[in-house]
């Protein structure tokens, strides 16, 4: 029995609550140093790729407090609530999407010793909260009383139902080769070879399941500039624009995480039979490979340009879906015959 | 049956995509729209009234203001019209001058478009890379003019200054250059599975609807119909020229595109041409008045901008200034097609559709 079970089973006391604190604040530190310096590692990267600089005024010449300029500033904004907005929506909204990306964190396990909750349907819990989610930025788009704002919320429920199949599906493949949905047991399994080499149709799905799931473009139709201004936020403000902001990097730390879980072996190192599985070597190898995913993303952002609506659906509906079903069909097959 | 009501919704003035101070009052239905109209005015600084007022030469620079974009073209439709009714002939080194300034002036354009076209489908990058090199034909013009936008560079009667020293050399090194990076652009937009999904089959509309709409330059030339002005009516020195007209098939987005794109390809053939042609030296300015009167009467010169067909009309009772004086503005003409071809269409192909018009609202408004 791990130790996190054993204070989760100990009677409530001032200790053991100062430790919930404790670990607590350590996971929001971790998720939020790690959203401040990708806001800033984002935009240095997309600076080197769009012929531009970057931040280099603000903490040094690489900006490294930039980001945090940035959310000091949000926080000293002022609060503006539009007259006839919905009130309470409006001000539950923001909270409404962050909440959810924070829960899904506490699933992930970064490296053997380091997870929070060791859950059996860690995947399952992931999948399901990240879709809540939806219902805060829906809740924002009508809450606003703005048209803009109106259609984001609309589409972004129209994008939900069209990847979150695909996604959910593509995942089945690696479900069966584990039979598992712990996500602790689906590392352990990739412990001589990492999914993405049995399940490379899997990893392109996910993934673009996942970049749909993250609002980013090619898929980033709810908050659209060109087409909606600024889509389902448009009204909202200082802090309250920092939540879905925040949110937003959040679940780019989360899916990018889920991806190295789920296809890349988590923490076990990238070339089998090296035998390079040491005690610190775990976050070493989680982090080179978490770092790829997340500049594989901002790498997709800057190159490519935005899908319609109406292609998005085809898209999720018409190629996703039916080849992540087909890649069940697959997969039970060779988990049938040759393992 | 759920009960759905249309919504009336207001893109622009202030929408991060008209282009300026456009604004489209629309009627939508979920994402379809029912009706559009547009709504224009916002810049409007009555030029040709203004022009009333000044000398020939005082409206150069009020010229410069309406089609920012290819601020050249609109200087030359000017004192090509006020030339025209005085018979100057100019010397040949002033026409070589013209046309490069104004070739350069149409890739600038044409860049501008290219970036912003693509801002609008939602790709940031390419926006950057064209504004690279529109950078490096702006820094030219501006040895050439000593502006960057509104450059004021030509008279009646000629040019303003030569060339400073060195600039034709740099402008020869800039042919190379920028065919380079056109074969990125291509490689980088032309072949992305995203954009041409999003482009192929988007406002289409025949050469008959586009001749009924008095459509010009690559909105018209979309279609198929083989006009553009520098061949077929040609002015300044365009028929020593060998250059193709570049025309599409379908009259869908995508072949305004690729007409566009091609079109910075054949501008640089004419700069190269150019330099083959252009005497080493000579003279910037014909033999003109110092106070530039045109004699009574009228006339109407059209020439081809990078958005199309720019013509201007003078009307002069003898005067030091016009009577009145008329441009056609190619952008007001082209806009003309919008609500017809957003009819149907959906909140995303809006934004493909009036990117793909090209209008610049200096131009619109007058």
């Amino acid at each position: 029995m791990s130790w996190i079970d054993q204070l989760l089973q100990s009677p409530p006391g001032w200790s053991n609550f100062l430790t919930f604190m404790a670990l607590g604040s350590m996971m929001l530190t971790i998720t939020l140093g790690f959203v401040t310096y990708a806001i800033l590692a984002e935009r240095k990267i997309m600076g080197a790729m769009q012929l531009r600089h970057g931040p280099n005024q603000v903490g040094g010449r690489f900006g490294l407090l930039q980001t945090v300029a940035d959310i000091l500033k949000l926080l000293l904004k002022e609060d503006i609530r539009p007259a006839h907005a919905d009130r309470a929506l409006f001000i539950i909204a923001p909270i409404l999407t962050y909440v959810p990306a924070f829960l899904v964190i506490a699933v992930l396990p970064f490296t053997e010793a380091f997870h929070f909750a060791d859950i059996g349907i860690g995947l399952l819990y992931y999948i399901a909260i990240s879709g809540l989610s939806t219902i805060g930025i829906v809740t924002a788009g009508w809450a606003s009383n703005n048209k803009y704002a109106l259609m984001g919320g609309m589409r972004a429920a129209a994008q939900m139902i069209s990847y979150e199949i695909p996604l959910v599906m593509s995942v089945v493949g690696i479900i069966l080769f584990t039979g598992s949905l712990n996500l602790i047991d689906i590392v352990n399994a990739q412990e001589s070879l990492a999914f993405i080499f049995l399940q490379p149709i899997a990893f392109l799905i996910f993934f673009i399941a996942g970049t749909a799931e993250l609002n980013r473009t090619p898929f980033d139709l709810p908050e659209a500039e060109s087409e909606l201004v600024a889509g389902y936020h448009v009204e909202y403000s200082g802090f309250r624009f920092a939540f879905f902001m925040l949110s937003e990097y959040v679940y780019l730390f989360a899916i990018s995480a889920l991806i190295t879980i789920l296809f890349l072996g988590g923490w076990h190192d990238p070339i089998p039979y090296l035998e390079l599985d040491g005690p610190g070597l775990g976050a070493i190898w989680f982090s080179l490979k978490f770092i790829g995913v997340v500049f594989l993303f901002i790498w997709v952002r800057v190159s490519f340009p935005r899908l319609r609506a109406d292609q998005l659906m085809e898209f999720g509906w018409k190629v996703l879906l039916p080849v992540a079903l087909a890649n069940i069909f697959v997969s039970a097959v060779i988990k049938e015959f040759f393992f | 049956m759920l009960r759905t009501e249309e919504m009336l919704l207001n893109v622009g003035p202030q929408h991060p995509s008209t282009h300026g101070v456009f604004r489209l009052v629309i009627k939508i239905d979920g994402e379809i729209i029912k009706e559009a109209t547009p709504v224009i005015g916002y810049l409007h600084r009555g030029t040709e009234k203004l022009a009333e007022d000044l000398t020939y030469t005082q409206i150069i620079p009020y010229t410069d203001r309406m089609d920012y974009l290819a601020a050249m073209t609109n200087n030359y439709v000017l004192c090509h019209a006020v030339e025209t009714m005085m018979g100057v002939e100019l010397p040949d080194y002033a026409e070589y001058l013209r046309v490069l300034a104004m070739e350069l002036g149409r890739i600038a354009s044409h860049l501008v478009w290219f970036g912003t076209y693509l801002l609008d489908i939602g790709a940031v990058s390419p926006f950057l890379y064209a504004f690279r090199e529109r950078e490096r034909i702006i820094n030219l013009l501006n040895e050439l003019s000593g502006g960057r936008l509104t450059f004021n560079y030509m008279r009646v009667g000629g040019v303003k200054w030569d060339a400073p020293g060195g600039w034709f050399d740099r402008v020869q090194e800039f042919v190379p250059y920028m065919r380079e990076q056109l074969a990125g652009y291509h490689d980088l937009v032309g072949g992305n599975e995203i954009f041409l999904s999003r482009v192929k089959g988007v406002g289409v509309y025949s050469q008959e609807t586009a001749l009924q709409y008095s459509l010009s330059g690559a909105n018209l030339r979309c279609t198929g119909v083989d006009w553009d002005l520098r061949k077929h009516e040609p002015y300044s020195l365009y028929e020593r020229f060998d250059f193709k007209v570049i025309t599409g098939e379908t009259g869908d987005a995508w072949d305004r595109f690729k007409c566009r794109m091609g079109e910075i390809e054949e501008s640089l053939k004419i700069i190269e041409q150019t330099f083959d042609q252009m005497p080493a030296e000579g003279k910037t300015m014909a033999k003109v008045p110092r106070m530039i009167k045109a004699p009574p009467g009228e006339a109407y010169v059209r020439i081809e901008s990078p958005r199309g067909e720019i013509g201007c009309y003078i009307n002069s009772d003898g005067k030091k200034e016009p009577y009145r004086m008329k441009f056609r503005r190619p952008s007001f003409y082209n806009l003309q097609i919008l609500p017809k071809l957003l009819e149907g269409e959906n909140m995303a192909n809006l934004i493909t559709i009036l990117g793909g018009v090209d209008i610049v609202l200096g131009e619109v408004d007058g």
